[in-house]
């Protein structure tokens, strides 16, 4: 098989609030012998939030991202839902409106940059799914998950729009039904867990505006997850993540009842089964503790 | 003329059922049929009345996605069932479907919603044109291709209550105005001919207004006229920043904060954020961020690694900069 070798947009949270998230994904990518250049000239992609104040800006932005990953001649990979939908949305307006290209590259220009469309972009989860295999993830697998049921959280921005993330990788994600996370579940050999809220919003992007409205959310996924025999979340989005393994004390108020299961992000996940020791995956990074290694 | 085949398959029915009159809890009935390919969410809901049990209720009308009165939830998902087809929901969910209201805390009964908090969101935002009009003008109020380009679509709602009722704040915060006010909100605010002033500052307050829509694009998902209403709360939180309505407070500066926070580090100071976004009310997340700094969560400013080439990102911001707040 061909090494697969992505440019890597790891975002902000991973440097920061989710190092283990940073830490898992190298470990799984070594393990995988994915290469991994790390775009470290990329900014921030605007969270969805930069968006709400300056569309044209966080265009420019993230157009810029994508131009240091076309230099390379790779596929962009992201490892967080928010950057994932801000990035290939930014894409999805540039390719398909050539006088908003023209005028975003007219910017890029005064840095000596070009956006050409030529670079996709895609989610680490559809990265492996699509390149690499879940048949060749589970040969690998040397610790296999059985004795755990993990309820997978798809997180908002990975499947909605479905239409923008069609374009964007090969397995195409029913947003009401979607597989791909009960499908790493199971090549890891865990048992996946299936419950109304696994595609539902953690409520993350409204933390600080409307705390109540986002503590349920989270409150409500562990719930469910929790109600169906889940060990454990699983997550691909780092901002998920966070909801859900920081905010346990805040949900559990927002819907009256204790919840705390542990949150792992896909990458550890994956790199508990091929054997990756809780060091590699820096599990003592979360809140809520994972006790079952 | 299609030559597809029309094939057949089973499909078992779990269908909500509550008569307010009658029933002091709602219960689940259950049907199996054979469904053709051709037949849409709307077929089985007539068959169901009209072939088992004629007391079953449900609202239609139009039979072609223009009145919206059919709007229910497939499997948890808001369908406009005169226009969903069954295979696609079969292709979905399976051959094991559950139909239910939009809303099953408001059902009268069977389908039926009360959608007085829908109608009471959608007058709430000025659903209409306000201007003054000369009453003998002398031409025609022409609107150019260029500006009706601008209402984006949204004209194109048909108020069906398919995004309202699947939105997750509408559930939690009576207050929200939802997405589908939203969308009434966006066509009026950006028809050039409107001049009310009072629209976008409601749509901006707090609790009810676009600052508490979470983002999980469920909105745009479900929306059977394609209208993206995701992308309307978006351009509405634009239109305030532009229009000069937006007020300082956590939401608005949140979003601001990311530009101070880019064109200082390129990445984002996500403590940097919070504080800028909260001021003294910071203080409330002590708790949590001492948690998260003793699990090494935290990474304090001095030590935030700072994007590479930041002298370009710097320069982008001032030159492409376009909002000032």
């Amino acid at each position: 098989m061909k090494k697969l070798k992505y440019a890597l947009f790891t975002g902000c949270t991973a440097k920061q609030s989710t190092p283990e998230q940073m830490m898992s994904t190298m470990a799984v990518a070594k393990k995988l012998n994915i290469e991994l250049i790390e775009l470290t000239e990329a900014s921030c992609c605007g969270a969805s939030h930069l968006q709400d104040y300056d569309d044209f800006l966080s265009l420019v932005l993230n157009a810029r991202n994508i131009a240091y990953a076309e230099k390379h001649g790779l596929t962009m990979v992201t490892i967080c839902n928010t950057c994932q939908l801000n990035t290939a949305m930014t894409k999805h307006r540039l390719d398909k409106n050539p006088e908003l290209k023209a005028k975003v590259n007219d910017k890029l220009a005064e840095v000596g940059l070009e956006y050409k469309g030529t670079s996709n972009v895609i989610h680490f989860l559809y990265a492996i799914i699509d390149d690499f295999g879940l048949d060749k993830i589970k040969e690998m697998v040397v610790k296999p998950l059985s004795q755990f049921n993990i309820a997978p959280f798809y997180g908002c921005h990975n499947i909605r729009p479905s239409e923008l993330h069609d374009e964007s990788h090969k397995q195409k994600e029913n947003p009401y039904n979607p597989t791909s996370l009960d499908d790493l579940i199971i090549a890891c050999g865990g048992k996946n867990v299936d419950y109304e809220e696994k595609n539902k919003c953690c409520g993350f992007h409204v933390e600080l505006q409307a705390p109540h409205t986002a503590a349920v959310l989270t409150g409500t996924a562990i719930a469910g997850a929790t109600d169906n025999n889940a060990d454990m979340m699983v997550t691909p989005c780092p901002l998920c993540h966070l909801k859900l393994d920081t905010q346990t004390k805040s949900a559990s108020e927002a819907i009256g009842r204790e919840v705390s299961l542990p949150v792992l992000h896909m990458q550890q996940m994956i790199g508990l089964a091929l054997g990756c020791s809780a060091a590699e995956l820096g599990l003592k990074h979360h809140v809520t503790e994972i006790n079952f290694i | 003329m299609s030559t597809d085949k029309i094939s057949t398959q089973k499909v078992n029915f779990k269908v909500f059922r509550f008569n307010a009159d009658e029933d002091y809890l709602p219960y689940y009935e259950n049907y199996t049929m054979d469904i053709t390919s051709e037949e849409v969410v709307l077929d089985v809901l007539n068959r169901i009345k009209w072939d088992y049990d004629g007391s079953f209720s449900y609202r239609r009308s139009c039979r072609h996605g223009i009145c919206g009165a059919c709007a229910i939830k497939v499997n948890g998902r808001s369908t406009l069932a005169c226009k969903e087809s069954m295979s696609t929901m079969i292709e979905y969910f399976g051959n094991e479907i559950t139909l239910e209201p939009l809303s099953t805390k408001r059902a009268i009964k069977d389908m039926i919603i009360d959608k007085g908090d829908f109608w009471e969101k959608h007058a709430a935002v000025t659903p209409y044109l306000v201007a003054d009009i000369d009453e003998s003008p002398a031409c025609e109020n022409l609107v150019s291709p260029h500006d009706s380009e601008e209402l984006d679509e949204a004209d194109l709602c048909i108020q069906c209550g398919a995004c309202h009722y699947a939105c997750p704040v509408v559930e939690i915060n009576s207050d929200f105005f939802g997405p589908a006010a939203f969308v009434a909100a966006y066509r009026f605010e950006s028809d050039v001919r409107d001049s009310d002033k009072q629209r976008l500052i409601n749509v901006n307050e707090e609790k009810q207004g676009v600052w508490d829509c979470v983002k999980c694009i469920e909105c745009t998902e479900v929306c059977p006229k394609g209208i993206n209403p995701f992308s309307k709360i978006t351009k509405l939180h634009q239109m305030a920043f532009k229009k000069g309505v937006a007020k300082s407070n956590v939401a608005t500066r949140h979003a601001v904060g990311f530009l101070h926070s880019i064109k200082r580090n390129g990445v984002l100071d996500e403590g940097g954020l919070v504080l800028y976004s909260e001021g003294v009310h910071i203080v409330k997340h002590i708790p949590v961020a001492l948690q998260m700094f003793r699990k090494g969560k935290i990474v304090l400013p001095w030590n935030i690694v700072k994007s590479d080439n930041l002298d370009e990102i710097q320069k982008l911001i001032k030159s492409s900069s376009t909002v000032k707040f």
